[in-house]
């Protein structure tokens, strides 16, 4: 047993056996070090001959010195040649990062976003040239958050996922609110974490520091699943699985952790074959239990007055003409929570929250939380502080639920929410569930019914028309003030859009709304929803995600951008220049965090203290002035055709009829507004 | 559940019970309002952070004016309240600013009707 030195390494070996990977030994001579040295060689001899080899100059002379000249023509086929096949059988020989490019490819990923770092710097390569940079693409992401939360805008405009790379501890740790906001929302999103596994091989200095022994703890609370493949035949499994799990419903994302090492390593034959890639075979969602489905359709033709509720049910278009038929079978409303675009906003049965007042029946579909669907809670200082519950029901409304959710929870984060007492639970996909469903009560409707079903609607149909001309009568408040209302915000811009093929791909800061209560949602793609767990940063690089996708789709993309979710991560606005991604943002830039303004204000008068503003519109520490951010400039010196700001409700229309233009052109276009508040 | 609909029902009460109160206080001591003063106490002391400059209300807060509710009203809800919004108490909210406040919400003229806006038809 040689004894270590002071480096670690053991005393008599020799410095090109300390780099030799156990992983090579199955290859015989091949050292991590000598396998490179046999790339360039053999790139040099498929070039060549043998005998030019030999006259190399830089193999001649030992390592080469730095020089400011080119780089011969020989010298530059060494440096850009093909890893050589080392001629044991087809493929062997090959980096392992070029397997992995092939394993990735096989699951059609188009795009890669990505901030670029050495821990996935094999994989990298193997991607833009191996791969040849398509499918997926490489697009150049400023930080690891907005290339997860490009992937999970993108889901949500395509239903595709997209792969992320993050680079090691600090790469993953920025990542991790994108990933949680991914969680919460339900969103397929698969990250690859570059990682030096092997601390007898890894790297000193920078590396050491962005290395773990397992890496994926820190986000292994809310990822379906993660894995630290140790071969390639286990990165190959790992990666498919991952997918397929990703994508069986309740969607999430998922990690893979990716050794360096093993991305270095060239592709190690078993039993003189190579490693193989798993055919992907999508897997089922669950569907609800029969005997629950009866009994659901049961009490929903029975009801004399059932409401449906739906925040995440619809995953597909079909989900929305499935619950269109489900609600005009019963006649029965449908409060739309809105983390999907679930039910046509245009159809008379669609209500507003406070419909479930009236309800003896209330069906939950994919919910993140009944207990707040039915109670309704104030936070008025009472109860020692903990505020007011109160129940928004009747007491014998009958609850009915059909949660995927239902079938991943973990203990950590408790994002299921307050424990509600349902009478029937489903653990199951509820847009899967429909079909059964809608059958099951068309099967349960007594010929009784049918009369007294019909004027449930006739009488909805006055109640929308109502509710309409309310929230029309209540956005006509301060139309024409500057600052910019916050409808006349959301009306001039859907004014510009209307002609287009539209998608709102975002709406961050609190609009009091107005986009789902006046646009005339109808389709999938009109409405992605919002980030899930609240984690603000959300709205601007997952408009860029959706956009990315859109953009290819045809549709025209529109978001309404806070200010304070712009400033986490701006840098996501050269990310869409870069790769001309057509988006129009409007600004709605009220100067301030208003969400956190009356909490310090409702603290302040519980204690009766006079609030300290020193200055600015709001308390100390949520306001965003003085000095006010030129946001227009900030996003034309990131490539983006911008304006602003624009205070004056007059000039709003012509500005964004000059923004439209140019997104139709194919590239980004930001407004800088100044907006009411909420 | 029942306990709130009593606690909501005497809230009730209790509020009409302060209204009166102060309805004959105010009769009393009406400090002279001003709207103008008004304008500049709403910004002020951040009533437009939920129901916005021109107290047109929105998700946070419920529309202030135009219609704006009688001043015994006003003040008996912004000293009592219990609900979402905190109650303002005279320290942090003087009689003075409360009334000039009110004056400056009742200022405010109505808009536009919704009818005559063609974006919002």
């Amino acid at each position: 047993m040689t004894e270590p030195t002071h480096s670690g390494q053991p005393a008599d070996s020799s410095p090109a056996e300390n780099l030799t990977h156990p992983n090579s030994q199955a290859l015989p001579q091949l050292a991590r070090r000598g396998f490179l040295s046999g790339v360039l060689a053999s790139g040099a001899v498929a070039a060549g001959t043998a005998a030019s080899l030999v006259s190399n100059p830089v193999q001649a002379a030992g390592p080469a010195k730095p020089s400011v000249l080119p780089p011969s023509a020989k010298g530059a086929l060494a440096e850009t040649g093909v890893p050589p096949d080392l001629g044991h059988a087809p493929g062997a020989g090959m980096p392992g990062s070029d397997f992995m490019v092939d394993v990735i490819k096989s699951l059609d990923i188009k795009y890669l976003p990505s901030n670029c770092a050495s821990s996935f710097r094999a994989l990298h390569e193997s991607l833009i040239d191996y791969g040849g940079n398509t499918k997926p693409e490489f697009l150049t992401c400023m930080h690891e958050e907005s290339a997860v939360a490009m992937g999970h805008g993108y889901f949500k405009a395509c239903g595709k996922p997209l792969l992320t790379l993050c680079h090691g501890t600090v790469g993953l740790q920025h990542a991790s609110m994108a990933i949680y906001n991914a969680w919460c929302d339900r969103v397929p999103v698969i990250v690859v974490g570059g990682n030096d596994l092997d601390a007898a091989y890894r790297p000193p200095g920078v590396p050491t520091f962005h290395a773990a022994q397992d890496i994926n703890a820190m986000v292994r609370d809310y990822t379906k699943w993660d894995d630290t493949p140790v071969s390639l035949q286990h990165f190959s499994q790992s990666f498919v699985r991952a997918y397929k799990i990703a994508m069986t419903p309740p969607y999430g994302p998922v990690a893979i952790s990716l050794d360096a090492a093993l991305q270095m390593a060239p592709v190690h034959l078993h039993e003189g074959k190579m490693p193989y890639i798993p055919k992907y075979i999508p897997t089922s969602p669950p569907q609800g239990d029969s005997g629950a489905v009866k009994e659901a359709a049961k009490m929903l033709v029975q009801a004399n007055n059932p409401v449906i509720v739906v925040d995440r049910a619809a995953r597909t278009p079909e989900g929305v003409a499935l619950l269109v038929q489900l609600a005009e079978l019963l006649q029965a409303k449908v409060i739309d929570q809105g983390s999907r675009m679930n039910f046509p906003k245009t159809h008379y049965l669609s209500a507003p929250a406070t419909a479930i007042a009236n309800a003896d029946v209330i069906i939950g579909m994919e919910l993140s939380d009944f207990w707040a669907t039915v109670n309704a809670y104030t936070d008025n200082n009472s109860n020692d502080g903990h505020g007011t519950n109160a129940s928004r029901i009747k007491p014998q409304t009958k609850l009915i639920s059909i949660n995927s959710v239902d079938l991943n929870t973990k203990s950590n984060y408790q994002d299921f929410q307050r424990f509600q007492v349902v009478d029937v639970q489903m653990a199951a996909d509820a847009q899967t569930t429909l079909p059964s469903l809608i059958e099951a009560v068309r099967s349960a409707l007594p010929n009784d019914k049918k009369d007294a079903i019909a004027k449930r609607g006739e009488l909805q149909r006055k109640t929308y028309e109502e509710d309409r001309i309310r929230t029309r009568t209540a956005a006509a408040l301060g139309w024409n003030e500057s600052p910019i209302s916050t409808a006349r915000l959301v009306m001039e811009t859907f004014a510009a859009v209307k002609n287009e093929d539209w998608a709102l791909v975002a709406s961050e800061g609190n609009v009091s709304n107005w986009p789902v209560r006046l646009w005339p949602m109808e389709k999938h793609h009109q409405w992605l929803g919002r980030s899930g767990g609240y984690g603000v940063g959300y709205g601007a690089p997952a408009s860029v995600g959706a956009a990315l996708a859109n953009r290819d789709l045809g549709r025209f993309s529109v978001s309404i951008q806070s200010d304070g979710d712009l400033m986490f991560a701006p840098g996501v606005l050269w990310t869409a220049a870069k790769h001309k991604i057509p988006l129009l943002s409007v600004m709605h830039n009220n100067r301030g965090y208003h969400q956190e303004v009356m909490h310090i204000q409702r603290l302040a008068n519980f204690r009766n203290r006079k609030v300290n503003l020193d200055g600015d519109m709001g308390p100390v520490g949520t306001s965003i002035e003085n000095p006010d951010i030129q946001y227009h400039e900030l996003a034309k010196s990131m490539g983006w055709w911008a304006k602003g700001p624009i205070k004056d409700p007059a000039q709003l229309a012509s500005a964004l009829k000059e923004a439209v233009a140019v997104v139709k052109s194919g590239h980004p276009a930001l407004l800088n507004v100044w907006t009411q508040p909420r | 559940m029942k306990n709130n609909s009593i606690n909501s029902y005497f809230n009730k009460l209790v509020l009409i019970a302060i209204m009166a109160l102060i309805s004959s206080h105010a009769m009393a001591q009406a400090p002279q309002a001003s709207a103008d003063k008004g304008k500049q106490a709403y910004v002020k002391n951040g009533c437009w952070g939920c129901h916005g400059f021109v107290g047109q209300g929105g998700i946070a807060g419920p529309k202030l004016a135009p219609e704006t509710k009688p001043i015994e009203y006003f003040q008996a809800f912004v000293r009592y309240t219990n609900g979402p919004m905190p109650p303002y108490s005279e320290k942090i909210l003087s009689n003075q600013d409360l009334t000039d406040i009110h004056a400056y919400l009742k200022s405010i003229p109505k808009g536009p009707d919704y009818k005559t806006l063609p974006l919002l038809n």
